[in-house]
């Protein structure tokens, strides 16, 4: 029977962080219930709907099906970590623009998936674009104005580096 | 919270030999994609963990000087599609991975895992077989290496005793070098799906890319473990390349495979399906070592 916590350090948004969590505990519920950080969201808990997608080490990763022992010495960055001086980044104006909002509870997944492909700096096909995003589920079905968005920065990103 | 008894994280493989033999009630974890979604599924509800996810030696892939390519059992999907040996060397089975679950899945599932959990579906399974990789597999002793294809002894079940870990996928030099590969999933969805049927082609040509040297054909899906058509590749070998040859693939295919009636497709769906993937992943494969130039 697991009766010890384990202290965890990392840094989550450019902060250290120290936690004694339980070995059972899923890095989704670390976030979300000791450091408050809910915009990662609880969905379907197997790794399948992506609504608590976060960037761990630069790759992004169902938090759901992570356990909270596992991010040790790790670096994680959840939405709320992206605004500078509480301006939105491009991407998350650009979801604004293009409707690609409705419920907006798979936002923050999608926002964090579109985050780690739009600093590789590629272009890409809209094709290439959706296969990236795949791991997270829209259920209100918004999906064209979510690549929409995906697509207007890369392109934004695409004209700035040719000047 | 997961429904986990107990958790153990071994740092070394002789760490993680010991644990597993101390504690008889464990189960080796990785990425964690398919053991956590059990557990929170209530299948392996209250199961005992031993993690070899810091073990280091198991993570990463390097191609030694005799060409052997060693694929650590621990590296993860995305790695192994992003790593330049593979990209270089066996481009299909980078495409293979690319094709798991989703972007999330592929940066936390690994290899080894995607082995050893036995399932027919898995999709580096194919390739794996057909590349005639060998498993490297350590017990706190001299350990042993053995072919793919005595890995897998039914449904879910794979030959690894208790205390015993997968640490290297091996491909030698010899089964990869001027052969190309195509792997072909089939299935309802682009992502987040299982292959409802899946085909993976490794061929060799002659210098004058007119005769089919070798090929070797492993279906996912259309036996109860990933299924080497023999018959076929005996068949195959050694025929001109042509427009008869593809079709000869599609016809014997068709004999040989034996896919079950499940709830994803018919067993007649699946024998349809098979021949077409067969066929287009020969031909691509052909094309990709320059041969069948019309």
């Amino acid at each position: 029977m697991i009766k010890d916590k384990v202290l965890v350090r990392c840094v989550v948004n450019g902060k250290e962080v120290a936690e004694y969590v339980d070995p059972r505990e899923s890095l989704l519920d670390m976030l979300r219930n000791r450091l408050g950080l809910t915009s990662v969201k609880k969905g379907c808990e197997v790794g399948e709907c992506g609504a608590c997608t976060v960037i761990i080490d630069g790759e992004t990763i169902d938090s759901c099906i992570y356990l909270a022992v596992w991010a040790e010495g790790k670096n994680i960055r959840t939405l709320e970590g992206l605004e500078k001086n509480g301006d939105l980044t491009r991407i998350q104006e650009a979801f604004i623009e293009e409707g690609a909002i409705q419920c907006g509870f798979c936002t923050p997944g999608f926002v964090m998936s579109a985050t780690v492909l739009l600093e590789r700096g590629e272009v890409l096909t809209r094709e290439a674009i959706k296969k990236h995003m795949s791991g997270n589920l829209c259920r209100c079905t918004g999906y064209q104005n979510i690549v929409n968005a995906v697509e207007k920065v890369m392109l934004e990103q695409q004209e700035t580096e040719g000047v | 919270m997961y429904d986990i008894e107990n958790y153990y994280n071994a740092s070394t493989i002789e760490e993680a030999v010991r644990l597993l033999k101390e504690h008889p009630d464990t189960r080796v974890i990785s990425g964690g994609s398919d053991v956590l979604i059990k557990i929170r599924e209530g299948k392996m509800a209250g199961t005992s963990l031993v993690s070899i996810r810091d073990i280091k030696e198991l993570n990463g892939i390097t191609k030694k000087e005799n060409g052997d390519i060693y694929i650590g059992a621990g590296t993860t999907f995305s790695h192994i599609t992003n790593d330049p040996v593979i990209q270089e060397n066996i481009p299909v089975l980078g495409e293979a991975v690319d094709q798991v679950g989703g972007p999330q899945i592929r940066n936390i599932g690994t290899i080894g895992g995607n082995i050893c959990n036995g399932a027919v579906s898995a999709d580096s399974a194919p390739t794996v077989f057909s590349l005639n990789a060998l498993l490297r597999i350590e017990d706190g002793n001299n350990g042993r290496t053995v072919p793919i294809r005595d890995f897998y002894l039914g449904p879910g079940r794979v030959d690894l005793k208790r205390g015993e870990i997968l640490t290297h996928v091996i491909i030698p030099a010899k089964e990869y070098q001027g052969y190309h590969g195509n792997y072909i999933k089939y299935s309802m969805r682009k992502a987040m799906d299982i292959a409802t049927l899946s085909c993976s082609v490794v061929s060799k040509v002659n210098t004058e890319k007119n005769i089919l040297e070798d090929v070797r054909i492993t279906f996912g899906v259309a036996a109860p473990v990933p299924f080497r058509c023999e018959k076929t590749e005996a068949a195959l070998k050694g025929q001109e390349i042509s427009e008869k040859l593809y079709e000869m693939t599609e016809q014997s295919i068709r004999q040989e495979i034996n896919p079950r009636d499940s709830w994803r497709a018919s067993r007649e769906f699946r024998m349809q399906i098979g021949g077409e993937i067969a066929k287009r992943a020969l031909k691509r494969t052909i094309e990709l070592a320059g041969g069948d130039r019309k």
